[in-house]
């Protein structure tokens, strides 16, 4: 029970390297609910202002929709408020396994298991399904709770360059001998708004024996016709073997996660994995609002089909303006500006506009590859994407960069 | 002629790094750039090298030297392959 200055004095050390390097996080407080249009004090202690939201994972609009919230009382009043148990003492409700079977339905999976968050799922399942004969296969840019989670499997590891299909091929030819292959991507990777190509990584699974993991958190409720994920997108629904995603983005925003697919995997991981044995689960509150969110997406489609429609807008409005976005057509939409003070200055001077929307550089994004990450929202309605439209090109014109090439900018203001 | 198969040896294992890990044609290594305190090589990704270098060398790397600092530039990696290649 002692913490003297000579250890006081080593984390304030480390604290002044974090900001001196320019990569301190500082929170901004929002007063309302998430949504398109909130309420922010920033810096702590300022006047509240009012801003449209563009960096939010809301993808649905769901995280404030009055059903869901209705359907969280609900869940509140009959289920209690929490369960002060693990799931294999006593901290299973009727309302988890109704939740697992209905998110098995809507992926199309063989069973599922809820995690506390996405972050666990992916902690949680390749130590469980994996040991040191086997070999995980990752794209280089899986998210961080991937790369953690592979970090603590004794299995071996190696990556694929990014969405290279013939890289994969080599890495699964090179581990031929391995007893298991797991490949493992995300369906929709969450900085650069690409979307990884499943129906040829099936095929190549399936020539190699390999089995494939697609953590599906940026995708899961909006992408494919139905909003099934990236497997409907890409035609391979049914095909795939684990499927990780999150309730804490499109499907109302709360929190929790879950390993679905195969049932063999899904019982291993109920029997092994750290996360689900040693921590309780989603609180019934979050899964009574859960579901009412699947029941709102297995009615219509209507909000996918929005959300398509805003990204696109979006999308074509900044790319006549004459910004450099990263392709793709999900409604993650960097905007490229490969300076990394360039990407901050630019994100204040938005917020100052009323636009909130985060600048990420180096080393969340690759060096020299700064950018705006701006994220549409079925909750965004036209005059909130027109006004803050206005005001990135006022910031754009500012800084001299609209219709400049990757080279111009980076010799207007280096990498 | 010695310091020739080094050279060699550097250029090989040179080529083969930036092949396997280098997807940005403006990045320009040379023997001497640190990989993976740099960034340019993720630790993930370290199993490849070990196999290739290996295979090529008809040696094995014991995981425990297979470390890091011991694959963070083309010299160190170099120098690494020599230990084994004398044994």
């Amino acid at each position: 029970m002692s913490f003297p200055e000579s250890i006081r004095s080593i984390y304030q050390a480390q604290l002044a390297e974090i900001h001196h390097a320019g990569i301190f996080k500082e929170e901004r407080f929002i007063h309302s609910s998430q949504s398109a249009d909130i309420e922010v004090e920033f810096p702590s202690g300022s006047e509240l202002k009012k801003v449209i939201n563009m960096c939010a994972n809301n993808y649905l609009g769901l995280s404030s929709h009055p059903e869901v919230i209705k359907a969280a009382h609900e869940g509140l009043e009959t289920r209690g408020y929490g369960m002060s148990s693990v799931r294999f003492i006593c901290g299973t409700q009727d309302i988890h396994r109704e939740l697992e079977n209905r998110v098995t339905e809507f992926l199309g999976t063989e069973d599922t298991i809820l995690f506390p968050s996405c972050m666990d799922a992916n902690a949680g399942v390749f130590e469980a399904i994996l040991t040191s004969e086997d070999i995980m296969i990752s794209d280089r840019l899986v998210h961080a709770s991937i790369i953690d989670g592979m970090r603590l499997c004794s299995a071996q590891h190696d990556t694929f360059k990014h969405l290279s299909m013939e890289h994969l091929e080599e890495k699964l030819q090179l581990h031929a001998d391995k007893r298991l292959k797991l490949v493992i991507t995300d369906g929709v990777f969450s900085m650069d708004g690409d979307t990884a190509m499943l129906d040829k990584m099936v095929e190549l699974c399936e020539k190699y024996g390999a089995m494939l993991l697609v953590d599906d958190s940026h995708a899961t409720g909006f992408i494919g016709k139905t909003g099934r994920g990236t497997h409907e997108y890409c035609n391979v629904f049914g095909k795939i073997d684990i499927i990780t995603t999150t309730f804490g983005k499109a499907l109302g925003g709360a929190s929790g996660g879950c390993v679905s697919g195969r049932k063999e995997i899904v019982e291993m991981c109920r029997q092994k994995a750290r996360p689900y044995l040693f921590s309780n689960t989603i609180a019934p509150v979050i899964v009574s609002g859960v579901l009412k969110v699947f029941d709102i997406l297995s009615g219509s489609t209507e909000r996918r089909d929005k959300l398509e429609k805003n990204a696109a807008y979006w999308r074509k409005g900044l790319t006549e303006a004459g910004f450099i976005l990263k392709d793709g057509n999900t409604p993650i939409v960097p905007v490229m500006l490969f300076n990394a003070k360039l990407s901050q200055d630019f994100s204040k001077d938005l917020y100052r506009e009323g636009i909130y929307a985060i600048g990420f550089f180096f080393p969340v994004v690759p060096n020299g590859q700064a950018r705006i990450r701006t994220q549409i929202s079925a909750g965004h309605e036209v005059h909130h994407l027109d006004r803050a439209l206005d005001a990135f090109i006022r910031v754009g014109k500012k800084y001299g960069i609209l219709g400049l090439t990757h080279d111009q900018i980076v010799e207007k203001y280096g990498l | 002629m010695e310091e020739m198969n080094i050279n060699e040896m550097k250029e090989l294992i040179l080529n083969y790094v930036v092949k396997e890990y280098i997807d940005d044609d403006d990045v320009k290594i040379t023997c001497e750039t640190p990989l993976i305190s740099s960034g340019y090589v993720d630790s993930f990704s370290m199993v490849s090298l070990l196999v290739f270098l290996e295979n090529r060398f008809k040696i094995k790397i014991p995981p425990s030297k297979a470390t890091p600092e011991a694959f963070d530039s083309v010299n160190s990696i170099v120098a690494l392959v020599n230990q084994y290649l004398k044994q």
